[in-house]
C-alpha cells in the first residue's frame, strides 16, 4: 500500500522535500546536542523539563483526540464517521511518533533508553507512559493498516481486529491520563498537584485533536478527489465545541480553587503565568493570547451559524489549536518549575537549537502523516472510482 | 552500585560458560544452602544504620565563611564541578550537592512576616534529605535512584538515562543534572570517587563511599561538631540524644516525604 505515497504531484514532492530538509536540519542539531549534552537547550537546574516534554504532552493530546472519530463509529454506530476513522487513527500514529521522539531528544543518555525496559519499574509513571504510548502506536498501526487494506480489497477486515479496536478506545484515554499522572503525582509541585489535571488534559485533547482533524479534512478536500464529507466535519465541530468549553470550565475550576483558597503553593505558578512574579513574566503575553484564542474560538464554535460556515470554522479551529498549544506546549511544563522548590524565580526560554530539534521532530511527524494520509486517500479515491 | 556490579559479574560468568553453565547452576541448586543465593556482604570497617540522619546546628554555623569548608569538602570529595557563570555566561548548568540558602528559601512554609533578626540573615545548609519515603525513588523509571537498607537515597550514575523525572519529583531542589561534560570544570580530581559523564543526574550521597571505609561524611568531618550524623532508628545513638535535647525542624514535612535532615535553629 505504501506505493501510493511514492508518486504524487509536484507540490507533493516539494512538500516532502521541504520536510526532509527540516528533518535533516533537526537531526544535525540533535547530533550537536548528542555530542555536547542538553546544555545547548535553555533548560537549567531549576527548570529541568521544557519545550521537548511540553511537545510530548501536547501531542499525546492530539493522538488521544483521534479516538473522537473511532468511538462514535464503533460504539455508537455513527456511520458517517466510517469514512474518516482511518484519518483519526493515522493522525494518532503520527502524533505518537512526535511524542516518542520528543522523549528521546529530551534524554541526557539516549543510548541507555532501553534501561526503562531492562529494569522495569512499575512504581514509575514514566515506565507506564512508555508502555501506553508504544502500545497505542502499535494498536493504531495494526488497526489502521488492516482496515485500510480490507477497504482496498473490498472485503471486511479480519475478525481479530475488532477486539483491538475496542481496546484502542480506553487505551486512548489511558495515554493522556498516564501522561497527566507524570506531573500531578509529584509532591511539592503545586501547579500540577491537582486531581483535575488528567480530565483537563483529556478535554483539551478532545478539542485540539479533532480541531486539527477538521483542518486536515478541509485540506484533503482541496488537494484530492476524496471528500471527507460535510456532515463528518460538522459532527467533529460539535465535538470540538463541547470539548473546548469543558476545557475552559476545568481551567476556571483550577483558578477558583487556587485563588479562593489563596494557598501560595497553588497561586504563585498561575500568577507567574498570567501577571508575572517578582518582575519575571516572559510567558505573560503568551498565556493571555492563549486564553483569548481559546475563549474566542469557543464563542465562535458555539454559534451554529458560524460553525456551519466551513471557512470560519477553519479559522476557529486554527485559533483553538494554537491557543491550546500555547497553554500546554509552552506554559504548562515550565510554569510547574517556576518558582522553584526554594521559591526562587529562574525563568526558562527555549534556545534556537532546541527549537530546531523540535521542528525536526514535528517534520518527522508531518512526513509520517503525509505518507499515511496519501496512502489512505489514494485507496479511497480508487475504491470510489 | 555494588549490587549491579555483582549482577554483571554473575551474568558475564554465565555468558562465558555458555551451555556449560547449566550443570554448574544445577549443582548449586542441588547443593542448596547459602551458596545457592548470592548475597551482599558488608566490608569489615563499614558504618551501618537502619536510617542514617543528620542534624545541622545552625547556631554554630552563622556565616558564609562557616559553611564554606563544609561545602568545599563535599564538592572536592565527590568531584562536583564549579561551572563558573562568569565563564559560561549563565548559571543554568550549575551543579551542587551541598549549598547555602536563606531561612525563607529552606523553609518556605515556615516563613514569618516578622522573624528573628539573626535567623533571617543566617545562612542555612541544604542538601538531599535522604527521605524516609523518597518521591525521587518512586519516580525513577530505571531504579538508577534507589533507597539502600541503611536509608541512604543512592544513585547509579551508569544506569541513569537522564530523564530528570527525579528532579521534578524532588520537593527540595536537591538534584543537579549534567547539562554538559563536567570534567573540564574540575580544579582537581579525587581519584577515589567517580567523575560523571554528561547527561546524568547527581546529588548528595551521604558519603556512602566514606561510610564503607568507616569514615563519617566529609561535611560532618569538616563541621567541628556543628553537624551530627547517626542512626535515627537507634535510640542509643548520639543523633537521637541531640534530637531528644534540642528542638529541631525539618523541611516541608507536610509533604510526607520524611526528611532525615534536621535543623536546630
Amino acid at each position: 500500500m505504501l506505493e501510493y505515497a511514492i508518486k504524487g504531484s509536484k507540490a507533493y514532492c516539494a512538500w516532502m522535500t521541504a520536510l526532509l530538509g527540516l528533518i535533516g536540519l533537526g537531526f544535525g542539531v540533535w547530533l550537536w546536542q548528542f555530542n555536547f549534552g542538553l546544555g545547548i537547550t535553555g533548560l537549567s537546574r531549576d527548570v529541568s523539563w521544557g519545550f521537548y516534554i511540553a511537545q510530548l504532552t501536547y501531542m499525546v493530546g492530539v493522538a488521544a483526540g483521534g479516538v473522537m472519530v473511532v468511538l462514535p463509529y464503533y460504539l455508537h454506530d455513527y456511520k458517517a464517521f466510517g469514512r474518516i476513522t482511518i484519518l483519526g487513527e493515522f493522525l494518532a500514529i503520527a502524533a505518537l511518533i512526535v511524542c516518542l521522539l520528543s522523549v528521546v531528544v529530551d534524554l541526557g543518555q539516549p543510548m541507555r533508553i532501553l534501561n526503562v525496559w531492562l529494569h522495569p519499574t512499575p512504581n514509575s509513571v514514566l515506565f507506564w507512559d512508555t508502555i501506553v504510548l508504544n502500545g497505542y502506536l502499535f494498536l493504531n498501526l495494526v488497526i489502521g493498516w488492516n482496515v485500510l487494506q480490507a477497504e482496498r480489497n473490498g472485503t471486511h477486515y479480519p475478525g481479530w481486529v475488532k477486539p483491538l479496536i475496542y481496546l484502542s478506545i480506553p487505551w486512548a484515554i489511558s495515554i493522556h491520563t498516564v501522561t497527566a499522572f507524570l506531573y500531578c503525582g509529584l509532591p511539592g509541585r503545586g501547579f500540577w498537584l491537582t486531581a483535575i489535571l488528567a480530565p483537563r488534559f483529556l478535554a483539551s485533547a478532545f478539542a485540539a485533536g479533532p480541531a486539527l482533524l477538521i483542518l486536515l479534512c478541509l485540506l484533503i478536500r482541496k488537494v484530492s478527489n476524496f471528500d471527507p464529507g460535510r456532515e463528518q466535519i460538522q459532527a467533529l465541530a460539535k465535538i470540538v465545541t463541547y470539548a473546548i468549553i469543558i476545557n475552559l470550565f476545568f481551567f476556571l475550576c483550577e483558578i477558583f480553587v487556587a485563588f479562593y483558597s489563596q494557598i501560595p503553593e497553588h497561586t504563585t505558578h498561575i500568577k507567574y503565568l498570567f501577571v508575572g512574579l517578582h518582575g519575571h513574566g516572559v510567558l505573560v503575553p503568551w498565556m493571555w493570547a492563549s486564553m483569548i484564542l481559546m475563549a474566542t474560538a469557543a464563542i465562535m464554535l458555539v454559534i451554529p451559524a458560524i460553525r456551519h460556515n466551513e471557512g470560519v470554522l477553519a479559522v476557529a479551529c486554527a485559533m483553538l489549536f494554537v491557543g491550546a498549544w500555547i497553554d500546554k506546549g509552552l506554559g504548562l511544563i515550565s510554569a510547574g518549575f517556576v518558582p522553584n522548590p526554594l521559591h526562587e524565580v529562574n525563568e526558562y526560554v527555549p534556545t534556537l537549537p532546541e527549537l530546531a530539534i523540535t521542528l525536526g521532530v514535528y517534520a518527522i511527524g508531518a512526513l509520517v502523516l503525509t505518507v499515511l494520509f496519501k496512502m489512505a486517500i489514494g485507496i479511497k479515491e480508487e475504491v470510489r472510482a | 552500585m555494588e549490587d549491579s556490579r555483582r549482577n554483571f559479574l554473575k551474568m558475564a560468568g554465565i555468558a562465558a560458560l555458555g551451555a556449560g553453565a547449566s550443570p554448574v547452576l544445577n549443582a548449586f541448586a542441588a547443593g542448596g544452602g547459602p551458596a545457592a543465593t548470592p548475597k551482599t556482604m558488608k566490608g569489615k570497617d563499614i558504618l551501618w544504620a537502619k536510617q542514617w540522619g543528620l542534624v545541622i546546628d545552625t547556631r554554630k554555623l552563622t556565616t558564609a565563611e562557616d559553611l564554606k569548608p563544609l561545602i568545599d569538602a563535599c564538592h572536592k570529595t565527590h568531584n562536583v564541578p564549579f561551572i563558573d557563570p562568569a565563564i559560561v555566561g549563565h548559571n543554568r548548568h550549575e551543579i551542587k550537592w551541598l549549598w547555602q540558602t536563606g531561612y525563607a528559601n529552606a523553609f518556605p512554609d515556615l516563613e514569618a512576616r516578622y522573624t528573628h533578626e539573626e535567623v533571617e540573615t543566617r545562612p542555612f545548609l541544604v542538601l538531599c534529605n535522604h527521605c524516609e519515603n523518597p518521591p525521587c525513588v518512586r519516580a525513577c523509571p530505571t531504579k538508577a535512584t534507589f533507597k539502600r537498607p541503611d536509608g541512604i537515597v543512592a544513585m547509579d550514575f551508569h544506569r541513569c538515562i537522564g530523564c530528570r523525572f527525579c528532579m521534578a519529583a524532588c520537593p527540595f531542589g536537591a538534584r543537579s543534572f549534567n547539562y554538559r561534560d563536567p570534567r573540564p570544570f574540575l580544579a582537581e580530581t579525587n581519584l577515589a570517587f567517580p567523575t560523571r559523564t554528561k547527561g546524568v543526574v547527581e546529588k548528595c550521597n551521604f558519603c556512602v563511599e566514606r561510610l564503607a571505609d568507616g569514615l563519617l561524611p566529609a561535611c560532618v568531618e569538616a563541621s567541628n561538631g556543628a553537624l551530627v550524623f547517626g542512626d535515627l532508628e537507634d535510640p542509643a545513638s548520639e543523633i537521637r540524644e541531640v534530637l531528644r535535647t534540642n528542638y529541631t525542624i525539618r523541611r516541608k514535612v507536610a509533604l510526607g516525604t520524611g526528611p532525615a535532615v534536621y535543623y536546630i535553629v
